[in-house]
């Protein structure tokens, strides 16, 4: 993974010794709040209900054991002893005091991490595949780019004071397991005909009060000309992008008032300017970041095929685990683990300061040092030896982590909702944890097949509900908690915004409907192998709003 | 009626106007039952607010149950005992140790 040369760890320290400072000055009432609070916003510090809230950046994910434990140690020493892993692949700890950050803020320091752009108006974590680097499917490993990405936009003196925050996604698969095309620019790395690597480039995608579908501006951008060609898109969106109105002032509403073909022009005229300047990005120092992200030395172990089939005829929790949460690896003696951070009736993204270290210590025994976080907030071994599943299988169950419910309906995405969140108009995480347990069977959940559920507590969607197959989103009527449900939404290749099925159900009702919904899906689907996603497309939501609200109708 | 609640600067904790204070929970919390009350309140809160003691300062309904100050939101409920889903984090910790 990529490490930080002279120049980043000087940056870091300068920017750890500036905010430190001016936590100083705060708390002796040298500045003011309103003077305080960009700054901090700046830093990853918000406020939320019960405290502070700092939210550290993972960049796309990638993590080492040495920096995991590090998060186990802040969890303990400064928080709560817990951590949240959220769907911008960061993590967030919910308590820490103003007067520790830069404490913390040091020991981040020390293994190479920061919570620099994890808020305000400029560009946030680059997010990529959580299978990068491992993953068979993909054409190269999106990771570097996202790194030169990372270098680019930090601090960037033009961008960070954009009309509104900015995401950028990046996949290396033609399978996107980034929602890429939920970003602000999405990134589809590939290979030519010839053999070269550049990305199809999507803008104008995103969730919260209003979901857009990205629309895709380039099918082929020359590797070389990444940085040109996003500087030429946040030149135009941050020219023309709304100030006036800050749920109007994402690049999203600038594409759809604009018009994409008129985006284009301005974008590809801008482009024209910078392409062949300073920007074009010279082929040694693409080798030379890529260098960092090089595969560990995978040795040939063959002997994996023969130890997985003994040891799942000994144990059916391995068997089933195996199913569900290891997928295969470019080499074949070798298998990407998915850690569920959803275990039965938990929360979703939650992890202990004692299952963070004995992550830590599994990845550096079975897993070449190298973990990611993923969207869906769970936690990835992006190498392991199949040869040595069953013993990772069985320190993670020690720890309570071995939950097989990769892609179930068990594997929600939730956002910290009400519970936590200052923003928030419902809870979600209570939600979750009861659809969890209404859903408990393994037996069950593998009988209704890949299912995405996701939740939000208020319009911003943090928990991209627009994007589950099944959305809810938690709103306040009348004081009261209301869940919103949609219907057919997704956030691969082939990206769809969920519909609303009809009237909002109350916390008590939420589950029962949800069960409903799936009830429905098996009833009608074609066979087994038709996905609830694929179902839904053939079907749209006449059964389901039949299903729901059928009896309604016929008592008024 | 209504309560004057914050967040602590230092550390970010809910606190209540009590007693002439900060108090860690809302249990005893000062109420303003008219208009004049309730200017009074926000004027301690303007002036915590600048003094740096608390941020986030706002006036919340409130009801009282068996002589106990509860907040009427579910938001300031839940920021009166802590998380539902962990009895163990917030105001309720303290409450059941």
């Amino acid at each position: 993974m990529y490490r930080y040369d002279e120049f980043d760890h000087d940056f870091v320290q300068a920017r750890v010794a500036e905010f430190s400072d001016q936590v100083q000055r705060r708390l002796a009432g040298e500045i003011t709040e309103d003077q305080f609070r960009p700054l901090r916003l700046m830093n990853g510090v918000y406020l939320q209900l019960h405290a502070y809230m700092l939210r550290i950046a993972v960049p796309y994910g990638t993590l080492n054991s040495k920096q995991l434990r590090m998060l186990g140690h802040i969890a303990r020493k400064y928080d709560k002893g817990y951590g949240h892993f959220t769907t911008r692949q960061n993590i967030q700890f919910n308590w820490p005091a103003l007067s520790d950050i830069p404490a913390i803020l040091a020991d981040l320091a020390s293994v190479e991490m920061h919570a620099i752009q994890t808020s305000g108006n400029c560009i946030r974590n680059v997010t990529a595949d959580h299978f990068a680097g491992a993953a068979a499917d993909e054409a190269a490993d999106p990771r570097p780019y996202a790194e030169i990405l990372r270098q680019w936009s930090s601090v960037h003196p033009e961008f960070s004071f954009l009309p509104r925050k900015f995401k950028i996604a990046v996949t290396g698969a033609e399978r996107d397991r980034a929602a890429i095309q939920t970003h602000d620019i999405g990134l589809h790395l590939k290979k030519n005909a010839a053999g070269e690597l550049g990305f199809a480039v999507y803008i104008g995608g995103g969730q919260g009060r209003t979901p857009m579908v990205a629309k895709k501006i380039r099918d082929f951008l020359p590797e070389a000309d990444l940085l040109s060609y996003c500087t030429a898109i946040l030149r135009v969106y941050n020219l023309y992008g709304r100030r006036d109105n800050k749920y109007k002032a994402r690049i999203k509403i600038l594409v759809h008032e604009t018009g994409i073909e008129e985006v284009t022009r301005q974008v590809e005229a801008e482009w024209q300017e910078l392409k062949d300047a300073e920007l074009k990005l010279p082929e040694a120092d693409i080798r030379a970041i890529e260098a960092y992200f090089a595969s560990p030395q995978l040795s040939e172990r063959p002997e994996g095929d023969e130890a997985v089939k003994l040891a799942r005829l000994v144990s059916k929790s391995f068997s089933d685990w195996l199913d569900q949460n290891v997928v295969t690896h470019r080499h074949p003696d070798y298998a990407a683990v998915t850690i569920s951070l959803k275990g039965i009736g938990e929360v979703p993204g939650d992890a202990s300061d004692s299952q963070m270290e004995a992550v830590a210590d599994i990845a550096e025994k079975y897993g070449f040092d190298e973990l990611r976080v993923s969207h869906e907030q769970n936690l990835i071994l992006p190498h392991v030896a199949r040869a040595d599943l069953k013993a990772v299988h069985d320190a993670l169950v020690d720890i309570g982590l071995a939950t097989a419910n990769s892609n179930l309906i068990s594997d929600i995405i939730s956002c910290p909702g009400l519970d936590y969140c200052a923003l928030a108009t419902a809870r979600s995480i209570p939600i979750a944890q009861e659809i969890s347990r209404r859903f408990s069977s393994l037996e069950r959940q593998r009988e209704i097949g890949e299912l995405k559920l996701k939740i939000s507590g208020c319009i911003n969607a943090c928990g991209h509900h627009h994007v589950g197959h099944i959305g809810i989103l938690g709103v306040e009527k009348k004081g009261a908690e209301l869940y919103q449900v949609t219907l057919g939404g997704s956030a691969d290749e082939n990206t769809s915004v969920g519909e609303i099925i009809g009237r909002g159900f109350s916390s008590d009702e939420i589950t029962d409907a949800i069960e409903q919904i799936v009830e429905t899906y098996l009833g009608l689907r074609l066979n087994p192998q038709e996905k609830f996603i694929d179902a839904y497309r053939r079907v749209g939501p006449a059964p389901f709003k039949e299903a729901l609200y059928a009896g309604e109708a016929k008592a008024a | 009626m209504k309560v004057l609640t914050a967040n602590r600067l230092t550390d970010g904790i809910a606190v209540w106007y009590a007693d002439g204070g900060w108090a860690d929970t809302v249990d005893n919390a000062d109420i303003a039952h008219d208009k004049a009350a309730e200017d009074r309140l926000e004027a301690i809160g303007a002036a915590a607010y600048a003094g740096n003691e608390v941020v986030d300062v706002n006036l919340i309904d409130v009801s009282v149950v068996n002589g106990v100050v509860e907040p009427v939101r579910l938001r300031e409920k839940i920021r009166a005992a802590g998380p539902t889903i962990r009895n163990d984090l917030g105001k309720q910790a303290a409450r059941a140790a």
